[in-house]
């Protein structure tokens, strides 16, 4: 029962907002979205064998499609992601006009229920419904509200995203007729490697991991990315980048590695290079930014490079390191994003060189970031340094690939790039001499401090006690290790 | 036999409408009722109700299959009535023709989904035909207009020649001779060169009719030249029934020789679906657009012929329902508009948002997005033809076809919410607006719920 509230209160709640006028929807959004977050508390609460974390009903009889639907430890994570972000997202952007703000939170109601689905679909046919779905409504946001050149960038996204899909699409179908007795069910698609031969499943890799590339991005598909940061308004950006390249990574962890174990054990070390290839080049190009938020989309890309790497080296501190860093990494982002956003709001720019001096004038602000960005450095303390950490050493003693080393070396490489960006920033944006522009700066609201304090608070609790999260995800791992492929 | 002679009274009663129906809004209404009873009429017909007993010495063959295709056209001709009838009635001066050419083009459907003989596929053909020659052209004082109905009617003879010629071959290579399906396509005559002629013959004349690539030149000038309201009949509910006729000829005929063919349809579909996709994204015009979105979209249809299979027959049914339901919707819209151009659309969103909203899920079904009937449809035609287990090729390049697809749909989208535009005035009715709301519910209904439609194929009445 709790997968279904955690969908259809979205669901309902967004188009509800449709209807109403555009002050209401904001409270009534945000109100869905707390009730979401409950919701979503209570569920991982239960016991993880409990009945009401399971729903199944036939959908398509003649397809043998489920309306399955299950709460477990990769989706629990992502979904409390998604349930604690949403909120966020609306207080932080509170200030925010938007004209016909009703159709903008309806659909960022509907873009939540997309991702909970993605994240909660125990059936093939309608993870790809819902992986679809969670598109949409992005796509018309990011167009409608979004900076001058959205249309093109978010066609561009959209094109790119659909035709990931539609090859994922043939992989879906083609694993489905070799099942066993023609199933889409998570657990059918998890036995049909017995029945599709190693050959096979090298190709049809490829067909399913491109729609998980496209969505990372993985280079080099990854050109929509900056782009569409860019000119997407900073709330769906937010959704973009915390939540939905999430729906990659977890692709990969639920539908992929596991269904086909060979395909992914032969192609790992092509993957992992193409991923080493992009956060190097991610970061080179971050510290060439002039503009936060491609800045961000930059180095957004670097980590998430990370985690596909860390996934192919099959190692239980990789994975259990990808999990936790799946969440911090959709706290750091949405974090950065706030303070950009925050930063845009009150000087109209976000070019780095006409910025300089705000931590005089905004010392609360300026806190607020240094902490972010230690943790987006993964500096000890900070929760990404418990995940990148467990990532290294997952990647160094991974036996599915000979260049362990070489990758670990690489990688590691990308951390001290991202320090240098990172820092340059807030070094050129918060201290040295004030301008005309930042003369003026005042410090952040209230109501933003505490946004930005809860971020912080999850951060720090995360990287100094990461044992819940652990125990969360623990069963996650180990059956997904026992499900993936090293050669002996 | 219920449809095929209510259809044909009905469309003698509308001929005669005008004489003493003087308005026309109430011959739209008597229309619509004249709809209504057919519609009943087939359904009744699929329940085991038969008002007609005649015989038809076999020539007709009475399958779920082909009583639900006469369903869905004349459900889809039924929204297609309340949303246009008053844009059919006033084309020109005789209002009450035009609805009795409609008729008549449903009663040669109603033949086209139930022919057991090649005769009365060509009397089904004819009759679909004719009326719609017509029609193009009611637009008298339109040159246009004119022209695309000289265009058609050459083309259309043309192609009807072929076919005479196709089933002349296939008799003369049935070993009794006779024009009755079962008899032509047993295993032994398929090295029979007449009868390979005779099926490329036909193959080539349905693919005219259904306007596939390379055989679909006339559909652009014709559906861009034909009234609006006409071109959505056409492009709709016309195309979807002779598509079935082509299935069921092939179903039915050459069935068992499927390997001697396949390869031809396979290239059909492949060209058709490049030539539709590719050419679409160059229109300046939505009217011209949607006339290469109906190729395009056949090419897809085309792949449950090829594999002729149950996901198949499941699958065309959703998909010509499906098909038929945006495509009037888009269409109805279309007719209210007075700039057919790209920019016409520009911000309808902010003056209409009924009509923006309806038109992007018919947009949204045409491109094949999940959630609505769109999806399922092109996922049962992908389906049926990995379950064959070849043919992967084609798959691939009907997906990558899909999303150049998504381009041109996407455009009048992006047309209507993404940019500003100049104020039109269009004569929008709530009743209009209710009609597309219904319309887009079923789209959406038929993309969750499928079974809906598709169940009626197994449930058989005695």
């Amino acid at each position: 029962m709790v997968p279904v509230l955690l969908i259809g209160i979205p669901l309902l709640a967004g188009l509800i907002g449709f209807l109403l006028k555009d002050a209401a929807a904001k409270s009534w959004s945000l109100f869905a979205s707390l009730l979401t977050l409950i919701v979503s508390l209570a569920g991982i609460s239960l016991r993880p064998d409990s009945k009401l974390l399971l729903f199944n009903v036939p959908w398509l009889k003649s397809l043998n499609s489920h309306f399955a639907v299950g709460l477990d430890g990769t989706g629990q994570i992502l979904c409390l992601l998604t349930a604690i972000a949403f909120p966020i997202i609306f207080v932080s952007t509170w200030k925010e006009e938007y004209k016909r703000a009703n159709n903008f939170f309806g659909l960022m109601l509907l873009s939540q229920a997309g991702l909970m689905g993605v994240f909660l679909a125990a059936d093939a046919l309608l993870f790809y419904f819902f992986w679809e779905l969670a598109l949409i409504p992005v796509y018309f946001l990011a167009s409608q509200w979004g900076g001058e050149k959205r249309i093109a960038a978010t066609f561009k996204f959209f094109i790119y995203t659909f035709l990931g899909s539609l090859m994922m699409l043939i992989g879906i179908i083609y694993i489905y007729f070799h099942t066993k007795d023609h199933s889409f069910a998570l657990s059918a698609f998890q036995g049909a490697h017995n029945f599709i031969p190693a050959d096979t499943q090298a190709w049809l890799f490829w067909f399913i991991f491109i729609a998980f590339a496209v969505k990372m991005p993985i280079f080099p598909f990854h050109t929509w990315q900056p782009d569409t940061y860019e000119q997407s308004p900073t709330a769906v950006t937010m959704v973009l980048s915390g939540l939905m390249v999430k729906m990659g990574v977890f692709g990969l962890i639920r539908w992929l590695a596991p269904v086909l174990p060979m395909g992914t054990y032969m192609w790992g070390d092509t993957v992992s290079t193409l991923c080493i290839i992009g956060m190097i080049y991610a970061s080179l190009i971050a510290m060439q930014q002039d503009d936060l938020k491609r800045l961000v989309a930059y180095s957004s890309i670097a980590h998430i490079g990370l985690m596909c790497v860390a996934i192919f080296a099959t190692t239980e501190a990789g994975i259990q390191g990808v999990m936790i860093q799946m969440f911090s990494h959709g706290i750091n982002i949405i974090g950065l994003w706030i303070v950009v956003f925050l930063i845009e709001k009150q000087f109209k720019t976000r070019k780095i060189s006409e910025l300089g001096g705000i931590a005089g004038k905004a010392p609360v602000l300026t806190t607020m970031l240094v902490i972010i960005t230690l943790a987006n450095i993964a500096l000890p303390l900070t929760n990404a340094f418990i995940g990148e950490f467990l990532m290294f050493s997952g990647i160094y003693s991974s036996k599915a690939t000979g260049y362990n080393v070489v990758f670990t070396v690489t990688a590691l490489i990308t951390v001290i790039l991202s320090a240098v960006y990172m820092l340059n920033m807030v070094q050129k944006v918060f201290y040295g001499p004030t301008n005309a522009l930042t003369e003026k700066a005042v410090d952040i609201r209230p109501g933003e401090k505490m946004v930005l304090a809860i971020i912080v608070v999850l951060i720090l609790f995360a990287g100094v006690y990461p044992e819940p999260f652990f125990r969360l995800t623990q069963s996650a791992v180990d059956s997904l290790l026992s499900k993936m492929y090293v050669k002996p | 036999m219920n449809s095929i002679i209510t259809s044909a009274i009905l469309g003698v009663i509308m001929m005669f409408s005008g004489l003493f129906l003087k308005k026309n809004s109430s011959i739209a209404t008597l229309a619509i009722l004249g709809i209504l009873v057919l519609l009943g009429m087939a359904i009744l017909d699929m329940s085991g109700f038969h008002f007609f007993p005649v015989d038809t010495h076999n020539m007709l063959d009475y399958q779920p299959f082909g009583l639900l295709v006469d369903c869905i056209a004349f459900a889809s001709t039924l929204a297609y009535f309340l949303l246009n009838g008053r844009d059919i009635a006033a084309i020109g001066n005789n209002p009450g023709e035009y609805f009795a050419l409609i008729f008549f083009v449903l009663c040669g459907i109603s033949i086209a989904t139930t022919f057991n003989s090649l005769l009365m596929l060509f009397l089904a053909i004819e009759i679909i035909s004719i009326p719609l020659y017509i029609l193009t052209g009611s637009d008298k004082r339109n040159l246009k207009s004119n022209e695309a109905s000289l265009k058609y009617f050459l083309m259309g003879a043309f192609s009807t020649g072929l076919m005479l010629l196709g089933i002349a071959f296939l008799y003369g290579a049935s070993e009794k001779g006779s024009f009755f399906l079962d008899d032509i396509g047993p295993l032994k005559s398929a090295t029979n060169p007449m009868m390979i002629t005779g099926l490329i013959l036909l193959m080539t004349s349905m693919s005219f009719k259904v306007s596939a690539a390379p055989f679909h030149f006339w559909t652009p000038d014709v559906y861009d030249g034909a009234p609006t309201v006409v071109t959505s009949f056409m492009a709709t509910v016309v195309k979807a029934g002779t598509f079935i006729a082509f299935i069921r000829l092939f179903a039915n005929a050459f069935g068992d020789i499927k390997s001697t063919w396949q390869i031809f349809i396979a290239i059909i579909a492949a060209t058709t679906l490049f030539i539709g996709n590719i050419t679409a994204v160059f229109q300046q015009s939505v009217k011209r657009m949607l006339a290469y979105s109906s190729i395009a979209q056949v090419g897809f249809m085309l792949l449950a012929l090829l594999t002729l299979n149950t996901m198949a027959s499941e699958g065309i049914i959703l998909y010509i329902a499906v098909y038929s339901l945006s495509t009037i919707g888009l269409f109805a819209i279309l007719v209210k508009m007075k700039d057919f151009s790209f920019e016409g659309f520009n911000g309808l969103a902010r003056q209409y948002p009924v009509l923006a909203f309806t038109a992007t899920i018919f947009l949204l079904s045409l491109a094949g997005i999940p959630l609505t009937g769109g999806f399922l449809a092109k996922y049962y035609m992908i389906a049926s033809v990995m379950q064959t287990g070849s043919w992967l090729w084609l798959v691939i390049f009907a997906l990558l076809c899909a999303t150049v697809s998504v381009y041109y749909y996407f455009r009048v989208i992006q047309a209507m919410y993404f940019k500003e535009g100049n104020a039109q005035q269009l004569e929008i009715s709530p009743g209009f607006n209710f009609m597309l709301i219904l319309l887009a519910i079923i789209v959406i209904l038929l993309g969750i719920l499928p079974q809906l439609l598709i169940d009626r194929l197994y449930i058989i009445y005695v």
